[in-house]
């Protein structure tokens, strides 16, 4: 009787199986497009930490008789904004506040709205009807009037504005978490996990987190740009950083009188805007169809 | 010999009256409705027998196993296991679970696509306070005892496994948690049928091995009659018979019984099924027939088969059905035949 089921194991080519996270980063990696966008962003993220290290002046010293020079102005690459400072020296310290108000309301929201909907998921009921039209209370707002609103409540400010996002990102991440939950909830080896006595709580530890992961994972990672731009948009309107901190939604701002005079300089901190949410965007997609194979 | 071991052994599950209604609809308008899906369900079994359940599709033999399991709460009706009542309590059910434990239809939804196969075994192990090297010593030797070398396959994940070895897998899952009854729902039926015949008779050999007694869910009455010991036949939630499986399958009591059995396929060309035994779909369990739930389906059926329940009455040595038509002593046996 075993004989003949070990043979037909013995049919299967002999590997080493590996788990299904090496498995996505291997896809991942033969992906040309999203390696250029990792590449793009862990440089510009890595520029922007070391950016004290690296800049080649102070962010906030400028002179006002080198007010707006042009790009490629001799120990000015990038030439100089509208109060004379390097551009160059502005664009990597902005890059801090910008890059965390990016990630860490995204982060934060994960961990908030991933825990909610995942207990809302799992428990239902009474339980899941609270949090979920909790969730499509936020959600009946437009997301950038919402953000404005809070942060214009909370008063100007890193901390508020942080708080305003984070606000706004946490329902959409309830939403999806939820629905994962549930997915996965109804499947028979969460019953067998039932049925072999564990606790809720081990429960989502083990079986459900594995298997929702990805699916969050990917709808958080597409919040990025979603975040830096909103980010940016909040201190454009003077409701995020305040002057003289770098950020390069405030000197999109403040440059902006300056548009006709010097376009180019103008538009650069748009220029990073753009280039990092893309690459957010296109990473999110790459991951997404890395983790789509079975 | 089998007989002998049946009528020996003392009782080792009980369920008395089980009864589970579910509540559908009820919202914007439309009226609430109850789906009778088990009402008054009572059965016992032998240590080391194996009881076979059968009936239609939606008859509530997967709602039995579920709230047998514990999986599903009950609104009324009493479980002993070893003549003691099983508590709601967490604490006893948690270690009744240990006892009783399931295999269920679908070999892929029932391991965790994250999780190698040899993680998915030392699950329960572990939940029940094992140590992880014990838990994989263990999880290793089941590999081996369902047929799969652990060497090759303890790391795998179920996506890399055919569907028989990952019923194997589910199989060794189950044991792990060293149960005295397993229910097996339907766990053979999704595979093919050669591969299907290998794993019922490694659960045959298993039953002996650790001295399981299993509860064994299917519709083909083929696979049933060849692992059961007894037989319970259900229709719209409620049992119709329930026999000792050669008693059953000689002189099927019911006429449902016997309408299933009539349709069995067989291999024997005298044998074969020359009109439908039975016509139509089975009533839907939200709005059951009065009385006896299968009159009008029944060619038998008189009109107090539409007023009065029948209950189960003696058809042989541990042999019950719930039939008037088919019961001597019963008042209405006769009824409408002068006429």
């Amino acid at each position: 009787m075993s004989a003949d089921t070990l043979a037909s194991g013995n049919a299967m080519p002999l590997r080493a199986s590996r788990g299904y996270w090496s498995g996505v980063w291997l896809r991942l990696r033969r992906d040309p497009v999203s390696m250029a966008c990792l590449t793009v962003l862990v440089l510009i993220i890595l520029a922007s930490a070391f950016a004290p290290l690296i800049a080649p002046g102070d962010p906030s010293v400028g002179s006002v008789a080198r007010r707006l020079r042009p790009v490629g102005t001799p120990g000015y690459i990038l030439g100089t904004d509208e109060l004379g400072r390097d551009m160059l020296t502005r664009l990597l310290f902005g890059g801090r506040m910008s890059l965390t108000m990016g990630i860490l309301p995204v982060a934060l929201a994960l961990l908030i709205g991933g825990t909610l909907g995942t207990i809302a998921g799992f428990v239902g009921g009474l339980t899941n009807a609270i949090i979920m039209r909790a969730a499509d209370i936020l959600f009946a707002f437009p997301s950038v009037l919402l953000a404005v609103a809070i942060a214009g409540a909370l008063g100007a400010g890193f901390v508020n504005s942080l708080v305003a996002l984070t606000v706004v990102l946490i329902p959409p991440l309830i939403r999806v978490s939820e629905s994962a939950t549930t997915q996965v909830r109804s499947l028979d080896f969460v019953e067998a996990a039932r049925a072999s006595g564990a606790g809720a709580f081990t429960i989502i530890r083990v079986h459900i987190l594995g298997n929702i992961m990805g699916p969050v994972l990917v709808y958080a990672s597409s919040l990025l740009s979603v975040a830096i731009i909103m980010a940016a948009g909040l201190s454009f309107i003077g409701l995020g950083a305040r002057p003289p901190t770098p950020e390069w939604g405030l000197m999109l701002n403040t440059l902006r009188n300056s548009i006709y005079s010097q376009p180019l300089i103008a538009a650069l901190p748009g220029v990073m805007i753009f280039i990092v949410s893309l690459s957010f965007n296109l990473l999110s997609d790459g991951l997404r169809s890395a983790m789509d194979v079975k | 010999m089998m007989e002998q071991a049946t009528t020996s052994s003392r009782y080792i599950l009980e369920v008395a009256g089980m009864t589970k209604h579910f509540n559908v609809g009820g919202s914007f308008g439309k009226s609430r409705k109850v789906v009778q899906a088990v009402s008054d369900v009572s059965f016992r079994i032998r240590e080391g027998t194996t009881l076979g359940i059968v009936g239609e599709s939606g008859c509530g033999k997967s709602t039995t196993a579920r709230l047998i399991m514990g999986l599903i709460g009950m609104d009324c009706g009493d479980l002993l296991f070893n003549d003691r009542a099983i508590g709601r309590s967490a604490r006893e059910m948690k270690a009744f679970r240990r006892q009783v434990q399931m295999v269920f239809q679908d070999s892929s939804a029932s391991l965790n696509p994250r999780m190698t196969i040899e993680a998915s075994i030392m699950f329960g192990p572990m939940v029940h306070g094992e140590d992880r090297a014990e838990a994989r010593r263990n999880a290793h030797h089941l590999l081996e005892r369902v047929g799969l070398d652990p060497a090759r396959f303890a790391g795998r994940y179920p996506h890399e496994l055919s569907g028989g070895q990952r019923q194997r897998v589910n199989i060794a899952r189950a044991l792990a948690l060293k149960p005295k009854v397993v229910i097996f729902d339907e766990s053979v039926s999704a595979l093919d049928k050669s591969v299907e015949a290998q794993v019922l008779n490694l659960l045959i050999d298993l039953k002996r091995e650790m001295n399981l007694t299993y509860i064994f869910i299917s519709h083909d009455l083929n696979v049933v009659r060849y692992i059961s010991d007894h037989v319970m036949v259900m229709y719209l939630g409620k049992v119709v018979e329930h026999g000792p499986s050669e008693a059953l399958f000689a002189n099927p009591a019911h006429p449902y019984t016997r309408a299933l059995l009539a349709s069995m396929p067989s291999l024997d060309p005298e044998k074969r099924t020359l009109s439908a035994p039975i016509a139509g779909d089975p009533p839907s369990p939200i709005d059951p027939p009065q009385a006896c739930r299968f009159h009008p389906r029944c060619a038998l059926a008189r009109p107090s088969c539409l007023a009065i329940n029948p209950a189960l009455f003696d058809a042989g040595p541990e042999h019950v059905a719930a039939c008037h038509r088919s019961d001597p002593k019963s008042p209405y046996w006769t009824e409408g035949e002068a006429q």
